[in-house]
């Protein structure tokens, strides 16, 4: 199998000529009418054409006059107009639009017609009026007055087709986009066209018959007269495809005009994508996002997550001014230059005198490069320490030397491209779906070209899209399980093709092992390998250094050339040489009064094994630089206010490497992490230079990369065996879903109606073992349970899985155990 | 086709002749040449000789001409439901960006006007508002027009911004004050043909359950009559 992608460049493009309303266009072959007219400015108007999708014809607006050459080469013109966003040109063609031709002016105004003859007069109450292409194109090319004199066709209005897309079926012109898109692009068919003529609709599939069986939305969705709810991670999509406003979405509804609108470029902070969004909003306040175009990483897709989830920030916890703990033991507003007073107070403590246990650093997730190297530098120039670790989830040594090793400060390895036109990909530890979302619609473009495996529990829906092979593992077991890959299996074969990837997603950490036989599999093959975490920030502290043994650049902090290196960057005599703590070690030491003082970016206790809650409130001094009154800010000493992403610019780094560089959406005098540290810097009489994503740029290019042997080097770790075995004792399987009760969905119920409900799967042979038929299983451990209703599912046996932080199921906090640990499992009452 | 050449040499010719002024007016006679220099007091003398028309404003108040640019009135139905659907359509037709309108959505529990959208918040600023009328235009319900109320001054600016209250219409008998439930059976279309012609049982039963003290009830208006 040789790639699609490398016939197209060792070919040379074909092209071929023709004139559209008198211009010559030149043009490869293959290309739509409609595509070609717009290369030399000429507007067709269009509803269901995108260039994303596939062509359809369906809406009949695009009609021109064409004329084409027979056999003979006779010119000759067609009959009737044809639809040009269907017929592709012809060498000689002359094409004709509505600018030139009267029958093609007519045609269009003919289609428009009847397109109007059944819509609405709804422009007033409809979220699309102002930015509408069938107002626009009706004003255009349509006829100036309307002949239709009966009564329209009505529908009820709206149909929930989730708790978030509303369908109004009374203003749709069938141009079929959305549910194109959803077949096509996201490989979630859950709506469809029903019925015929004047009733024919856009309705949801029956999902009994297609088998989407515990995939349910959590929310209420209305059924319409055959199918049931709207199921997907990408539906937001079609609400801006839709060319009318038949598709809306509830937290939008009635909301604003465009007009009213400023539109300010932007980054999702949701993932590691890096996916480009527009953000709209009003005075101040944000009342919408969308998909923008980048067609090298996002295309034109973006996930319901980050187009809904934008209240988090502006919800009535936000803090604005900055807070300290008074004498009476409450959280008072104070000044800014009190409070800063007040933290230095508390950090030097931490740090000077013999007793001193010294400080931890704890930035969350959600920190861009600028911030995330702020911390870093905090840590280690004004706390002397290298106490400072980003990763807030599973992490292990293995991973910080395999980071150091292969990934950081390596630039741009594989890339949204790569996968696309991978021939095969090996999926390990990592749900594209769940964890990845743009990656995903990556990876299903080319469904059918390229063989997936994935090393999992089980098959997930958005696996089973891909037409995975899986390669069943329990958690722990991935190490084996890459280890297996070889020989003449059909995995290793297909991983031998040239351009084949290996995705590693961060949940390996928790698997000991994973890493190395990662790097020993990559070797092997020669595929290329990428690391895919999960969340914004963390591509970007590892190029920043925030790891406890990574210096910016990816040097080891136990080089002492390194150190040296970067201490005569930094302008100070030297950096701490002892290797720091990894973020659980830290919440575990804090936990036993072993630190003096923690400093906690966005980190939601909730979502970490170790008992953040209990570290705070034990540790004398705790400074906490938050956007909102977290759990963790009302348990810390001073609260210094920081801008979310939106109120900021800054730089995320998504997984490729590239860097996602955004500016200030919204104006406010909210500060970044980084601003916010580097006056506190200052405060203690340390020059951190960090005051602007300038100086921090300009500092991260002339520290650059490290040497080879600045590295850390490459994990050598063994992997352990991995015995599941059905029984009263299971192994824990868990990852984040897309949707989820994560902090930065907070305040859109919405959204959270589309997420998928809460189950524990069973193989049956496991559910057997257990004695469990249907109903509720409680998955309980020494700390906690959990009780979820079960879902037997095709899997590994041994393995109980469930969603890691989905309502009913916060497994961090609940169980108090990481993915791969035993767990029992249990009938529920 | 015109040649270029000839374009200018035209428009040349015609900026020559437009260099000499020359009136409209027939030359004036010989006496009007003795009065020219006093010509321009004829007005003045003449209203000498006529009634005056100062108005003692603000002891005696007029009416303005019925179709003066007043005010604006935020119009409701006959069973005191609101027209305005916050569409904004009035907000982008208007010329001084004088309009700000909110929309949100009507609920069973807040039914402020008929169908799904509401104006949830309305705000005309007079201190930008010009009084061209083309919002009036622009609505497509008819519920903003203009009233012949021209008092628009004020101390201070804030006061200038009116609110929704300040510009909806005030409730005559039989109007029930929003929010309440449309008229059982109808939809917003029989609204705006204007076949609801008066508040129902129901909707009056609805109102006295969720905000008994509402004063536009029958019992309280009554009631407050009879206080004086
Ligand atoms: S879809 Fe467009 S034309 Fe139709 S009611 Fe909405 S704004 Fe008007
Ligand atoms: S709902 Fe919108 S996108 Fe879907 S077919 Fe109708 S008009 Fe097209
Ligand atoms: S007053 Fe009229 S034009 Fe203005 S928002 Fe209300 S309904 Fe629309
Ligand atoms: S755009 Fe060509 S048929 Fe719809």
């Amino acid at each position: 199998m040789t790639s699609t992608a490398d016939k197209a460049t060792t070919q040379a493009v074909e092209t071929v000529s023709l004139t559209i309303d008198g211009a010559e266009v030149t043009v490869p072959k293959g290309t739509l009418i409609i595509r070609a007219a717009e290369q030399v400015g000429i507007d067709i108007p269009r509803f269901c054409d995108h260039p994303l999708l596939k062509p359809a014809g369906a809406c009949r607006q695009c009609l021109v006059d064409v004329a084409a050459p027979d056999r003979e080469g006779n010119v000759r013109p067609f009959p009737k107009p044809q639809a040009s966003c269907t017929m592709t040109v012809m060498d000689g063609m002359i094409v004709n639009t509505q600018h030139s031709s009267d029958t093609a002016a007519k045609a269009q105004e003919g289609v428009m017609e009847l397109l109007l003859i059944n819509h609405p007069l709804d422009c007033p109450v409809c979220d699309k009026g102002g930015e509408c292409p069938l107002q626009n194109q009706a004003m255009s090319n349509g006829r100036t007055e309307s002949r239709f004199i009966d009564v329209k066709r009505v529908f009820e209005k709206p149909l929930s087709l989730s708790s978030q897309i509303l369908l109004d079926r009374e203003r749709c012109i069938l141009c079929q986009r959305c549910t194109r898109f959803s077949k096509e692009i996201a490989g979630d068919a859950f709506i469809d066209l029903q019925n015929r003529g004047a009733m024919q609709q856009i309705g949801t599939f029956n999902e009994d018959v297609l088998e989407f069986d515990g995939y349910e939305p959590i929310g209420v969705a209305a059924e319409d007269e055959s199918g049931r709810a709207f199921s997907s991670y990408y539906s937001g999509n079609t609400i801006q495809i839709c060319p009318v406003g038949a598709l809306t979405s509830a937290s939008y509804r009635f909301r604003s005009r465009p007009f009213d609108l400023v539109s300010s470029p932007g980054i999702s902070e949701h993932d590691s994508s890096g996916a480009a969004i527009r953000t709209d909003h009003r005075r101040g306040k944000i009342l919408r996002r969308l998909a923008d175009n980048d067609p090298v990483v996002n295309e034109e897709w973006i996930t319901d997550k980050d187009r809904f989830a934008f209240s988090w920030q502006n919800l009535n916890d936000r803090i604005t001014r900055p807070l300290v703990r008074g004498e009476d033991g409450e959280l008072h507003e104070s000044s800014w230059p009190d409070a800063l007073a007040a933290a230095a107070k508390g950090l030097r403590a931490a740090i000077t005198g013999d007793e001193a246990q010294g400080a931890a650093v704890l930035p969350g997730g959600r920190v861009t490069l600028e911030d995330a190297y702020a911390y870093q530098k905090f840590a280690r120039t004004v706390l002397g320490t290298n106490d400072v670790d980003i990763r807030t989830r599973t992490a292990s040594d293995e991973e910080q030397d395999f980071l150091g090793s292969s990934v950081a400060a390596k630039g741009m390895g594989v890339t949204f491209a790569d996968l696309e036109k991978a021939p095969a990909v090996l999926l390990a530890g990592f749900e594209p779906e769940d964890e990845g979302g743009i990656v995903f619609l990556r990876l299903h473009k080319s469904t059918g070209k390229q063989q997936v495996f994935s090393i999992a529990p089980f098959l997930t829906r958005g696996a089973e899209k891909l037409n995975a092979t899986l390669l069943p593992t329990a958690p722990g077991g991935e190490g084996k399980a890459l280890a297996a890959v070889k020989g003449s299996t059909d995995a290793a074969e297909a991983l031998k093709e040239d351009g084949a990837i290996i995705v590693v997603g961060e949940r390996l950490a928790g698997s000991p092992g994973a890493f190395t036989q990662a790097l020993a599999l990559a070797k092997r093959t020669g595929a290329k390998l990428a690391w895919i975490p999960r969340r914004a920030g963390e591509r970007g502290a590892l190029e920043a250094g925030a790891l406890p043994g990574l210096l910016p650049g990816a040097r080891a902090v136990t080089e002492a050339s390194a150190r040296t290196a970067v201490a005569q960057a930094w302008g100070v005599d030297s950096l701490p040489e002892a290797a720091g703590r990894g973020a659980a070690q830290i919440i575990a030491d804090a936990e036993a009064g072993k630190v003096d003082a923690l400093i906690v970016g966005g980190v939601t206790p909730s979502d970490l094994t170790g008992d953040l809650q209990a570290a705070i409130e034990r540790t004398p001094f705790v400074l906490s630089l938050e956007v909102r009154r977290s759990e963790a800010a009302e348990a810390a000493d001073v609260v210094l206010p920081v801008a979310p992403p939106s109120e900021k610019s800054g730089t995320f780094v998504n997984w490729e490497g590239r860097l996602r560089g955004f500016a200030t959406a919204l104006k406010t005098d909210a500060m970044s992490d980084h601003r916010v540290l580097d006056i506190l810097a200052r405060e203690l009489g340390v020059h951190l230079g960090t005051g602007t994503v300038a100086e921090v740029s300009q500092q991260l290019g002339s520290l650059g990369a490290a040497a080879a042997k600045e590295r850390p080097a490459a994990p050598k770790v063994d992997a352990p065996k991995v015995d599941a075995k059905p029984g009263a004792e299971l192994i824990l399987a868990a990852w984040h879903q897309l949707v989820d009760e994560g902090a930065l969905q907070d305040g859109e119920p919405y959204l959270a109606g589309t997420g998928r409900t809460s189950v524990a799967r069973l193989s049956r042979k496991t559910a057997d073992a257990v004695g469990i038929q249907d109903g509720l299983v409680t998955v309980s451990t020494e700390f906690g349970s959990l009780e979820l209703p079960v879902a037997i599912t095709d899997m590994i046996d041994g393995v109980v899985w469930v969603p890691a932080k989905s309502p009913g199921s916060w497994v961090a906090q609940e169980l108090g155990v990481e993915p791969g640990a035993r767990v029992t499992v249990k009938g529920g009452i | 086709m015109t040649d270029s050449d000839d374009v200018w040499k035209v428009n040349r010719e015609r900026d020559g002749e437009n260099q000499k002024f020359v009136s409209n007016f027939p030359e004036p006679g010989p006496v009007g040449k003795v009065f020219a220099p006093v010509a321009g007091f004829g007005v003045t003398i003449r209203n000498f000789f006529k009634p005056t028309v100062t108005e003692q404003y603000p002891e005696k108040r007029d009416t303005a001409m019925p179709r003066y640019h007043g005010r604006h009135q935020l119009n409701r139905y006959e069973d005191g439901l609101e027209k305005c659907i916050g569409c904004e359509l009035c907000a982008w037709a208007c010329p001084a960006d004088a309009i700000y309108v909110e929309a949100d959505s009507n609920t069973p529990d807040a039914q402020y006007s008929p169908g799904e959208r509401y104006g949830r918040v309305y705000q005309i600023n007079y201190l930008r508002c010009i009084f061209c009328g083309l919002c009036i235009e622009a609505c497509p319900t008819r519920a903003l027009t203009m009233t012949n109320d021209f008092e628009l001054a004020g101390p201070t600016r804030e006061g200038l911004i009116y609110e929704k209250q300040d510009l909806l219409a005030p409730l005559s008998e039989g109007q029930l004050d929003a929010p309440h439930p449309m008229v059982p059976g109808t939809t917003d279309d029989d609204y705006y043909k204007g076949d609801v012609t008066q508040v129902v049982d129901e909707q009056v039963a609805w109102v006295r359950e969720n905000r008994p003290e509402e004063p536009t009830l029958p019992e309280n208006r009554k009631a407050e009559t009879a206080r004086g």
